[in-house]
């Protein structure tokens, strides 16, 4: 809109209408498809049989012990691997020590590894017939098919998140910062609160809203160290698949819908916490929000 | 606080950033280190802060060995190069921050006073709720320098303090810091590349290469006499005309110049390119005329000896000669120092 022009402006790369419209369509079509379709089929299923009938799957004993499993499995979980999380990014982008690279490269393994290998892997660690199993044992230390076994998988498999979020924006955001805090005085760990912390903390609730939708939807390796006993060690999703077999689809699909529920109110209150934060755009969150605001000259 | 490096010394993993630097400032004095990227001084300015550890050697503030000082404990003010201001907080909490932290415990209307007192001092009162994302850049500048004088300092320090200013704000803010310098009278240390920045803004020049100091004086020993060829390419256009030395004499083509006290071998003539004169005929470097560049106060000529080098000079913009046209070139104040 830079003022009237005698000549009509030739369109650039991907304004012409036909492909706007193609290119939404497409995605459109996708969204519908593979996600919102599946979504609203485990709503509509839930409650095919009539509220009452759902009501009655959610508080059947067994699916509320495995609920009350999977929120207690990301109240550890999501913590420790938070304070991981930072604590790995903190070291790798603000300090120089030999095997830095290589341990970029451990934390993404999670990642990139199948959930069922770490279960397993796990087994082979802490189970019966494992490395500590006897010694375990003998300690009377249950951890294998136990809640701790439980968190140790998960927590397995969600390691990377927060540490994923933090390190490419704290690599960006340099050491500069956290310097002139220590110059001016202040100790480590005031540094990290009332510097560090504030420039990473939509970064980090990401990474936490992440990790927490991973913990609890996490299937693969904690249903090998679980050991699926119904009412003890079930998960919801290990329970969603058992009631799935049992041929309890409407209350295979109730649970499913708590599943994605907690996911939803996940996702909720991340929104709501950055709508806060964005009612105070004034305080620039970021280095690089600072840089692109228009200057005021003196 | 008088600072000594005693042979200080910095490696990075296998480069060697500083070799065996030894430095004294004055208390109060004002000192540049002048050098082009990877000359070590913005190591040396990291260590001086405790930012760095040195690897050999002892800084001292003062009688105390600060070697091994967290910087934390130094007692510096740092201004970083891209200010490094808190996004977060406003001007003045920034200000605040080194005094917010202190072990020593102020009362929080002391600090207001003391916030208040140092946007004066850096003519910025009433843009104390400010972000920095929302002043200029020369704005931005003076407040890291306030929030570095607020805890009181023993050392300023400052890294590149102009490097990301345009041209103009620059030359304000030096001559600003200079006055800001005498007013206080702490003992500076300043990091820049700018050979004009150095010599306007500092008592002292501190001329370092690959790590290494080649030279050091007020701006007028370094630039009256420069000990090296560096030193005197990098303070300023220079050309350069190879010659040979025998028996106390360089000779460039047929034209004799001074060399005395330099072994015979090969070497180089160094000058300004305000110091040459054009004649049409009789003594000089023989040279053609290549282009003929006007500028507002001058006439810049570039111009080819007879040997093949090309050498740029300054004219009186009456200069009347063109392109094409052959003469001698006649150098004042030649510097000659031993190549190889």
């Amino acid at each position: 809109m830079t003022g009237p022009s005698p000549h009509r402006r030739p369109p650039r790369i991907g304004e012409a209408p036909a492909f706007r419209r193609t290119l939404l369509a497409i995605v459109l079509f996708f969204v519908a498809v593979i996600i919102v379709a599946p979504l609203s089929v485990i709503g509509v299923h839930a409650v095919s049989k009539g509220l009452p009938y759902f009501a009655a799957a959610i508080a059947e004993p067994d699916t509320r012990h495995a609920i009350m499993l999977t929120v207690l499995t990301a109240l550890i979980a999501v913590p420790i691997n938070t304070a991981f999380g930072i604590a790995a990014a903190w070291a790798i982008t603000k300090h120089d020590f030999p095997g830095r690279r290589l341990l970029l490269i451990v934390i993404e393994i999670p990642f990139s590894v199948s959930p069922i290998v770490a279960g397993v892997s796990y087994l082979f660690v802490y189970g019966l017939q494992g490395l500590f199993g006897p010694a375990l044992e003998a300690a009377d230390l249950k951890i294998m098919f136990a809640l701790p076994g439980i968190v140790l998988a998960s927590m397995f498999v969600t390691a990377p998140f927060v540490a994923r979020e933090l390190i490419p924006l704290m690599q960006a955001q340099g050491r500069d910062l956290e310097e002139a805090a220590t110059s001016l005085g202040a100790s480590g760990w005031r540094t990290f609160l009332t510097v560090t912390l504030p420039n990473i903390k939509w970064a980090l609730l990401y990474g936490v809203v992440l990790c927490n939708s991973r913990v609890m939807g996490e299937f693969g390796a904690v249903s090998v160290v679980s050991g699926n006993i119904r009412g003890q060690t079930n998960t919801l999703p290990l329970h969603i698949e058992l009631l799935y077999h049992d041929y309890d689809a409407v209350g295979a699909f109730a649970a499913a819908s708590i599943l994605a529920t907690l996911a939803i109110v996940t996702l909720c209150v991340k929104v709501v916490l950055e709508r806060q934060g964005a009612g105070r755009r004034n305080r620039p969150a970021t280095l690089a929000g600072n840089e692109s605001l228009s200057e005021v000259k003196p | 606080m008088k600072i000594s490096l005693d042979n200080v010394v910095k490696t990075f993993d296998t480069f060697r950033a500083v070799h065996g630097v030894s430095l004294q400032i004055e208390s109060g004095e004002l000192v540049a280190l002048l050098g082009p990227s990877g000359s070590g001084k913005t190591t040396i300015l990291r260590m001086v802060a405790g930012l760095e550890y040195a690897d050999g050697g002892h800084i001292y503030f003062g009688e105390e060995d600060a070697t091994d000082i967290p910087v934390r404990d130094r007692g510096v003010g740092f201004v970083f190069q891209h200010y490094a201001l808190f996004p977060h907080m406003t001007v003045a909490e920034n200000i605040a921050f080194g005094m917010k932290v202190s072990k020593i415990r102020r009362s929080a209307e002391a600090i207001r006073e003391r916030v208040e007192e140092l946007l004066a001092l850096v003519q910025l009162s009433g843009l104390g709720q400010r972000f920095p994302g929302q002043i200029s850049g020369g704005q931005r500048q003076r407040v890291a320098l306030a929030r570095a004088l607020a805890v009181d300092p023993r050392v300023l320090l400052l890294d590149e303090p102009f490097g990301a200013l345009d041209a103009n704000v620059r030359r304000d803010l030096r001559r600003w810091l200079r006055k800001i310098h005498d007013e206080l009278g702490i003992t500076t240390l300043f990091v820049t590349h700018d050979q004009e920045e150095a010599l306007d803004l500092a008592d002292r020049v501190v001329i370092l290469d690959k790590g290494r100091i080649v030279q050091q004086g007020t701006p007028e020993e370094v630039c009256r006499s420069p000990e090296n060829a560096f030193v005197m390419r990098f303070l300023g256009d220079a050309n350069a005309l190879p010659a040979t030395v025998r028996d106390g004499k360089a000779y460039v083509q047929d034209v004799e110049f001074d060399a005395q006290g330099l072994a015979d071998g090969a070497a180089e003539v160094l000058f300004r390119p305000a110091d040459v004169a054009w004649r049409e005929d009789g003594q000089g470097v023989p040279a053609q005329i290549l282009r003929v560049l006007d500028r507002p106060d001058s006439r810049r000529v570039l111009a080819k000896t007879t040997g093949g080098q090309s050498i740029e000079f300054d004219t009186a913009p009456e200069f009347p000669h063109r392109k094409g046209e052959a003469g001698f070139i006649d150098i004042r104040r030649p510097r000659v120092y031993a190549t190889g």
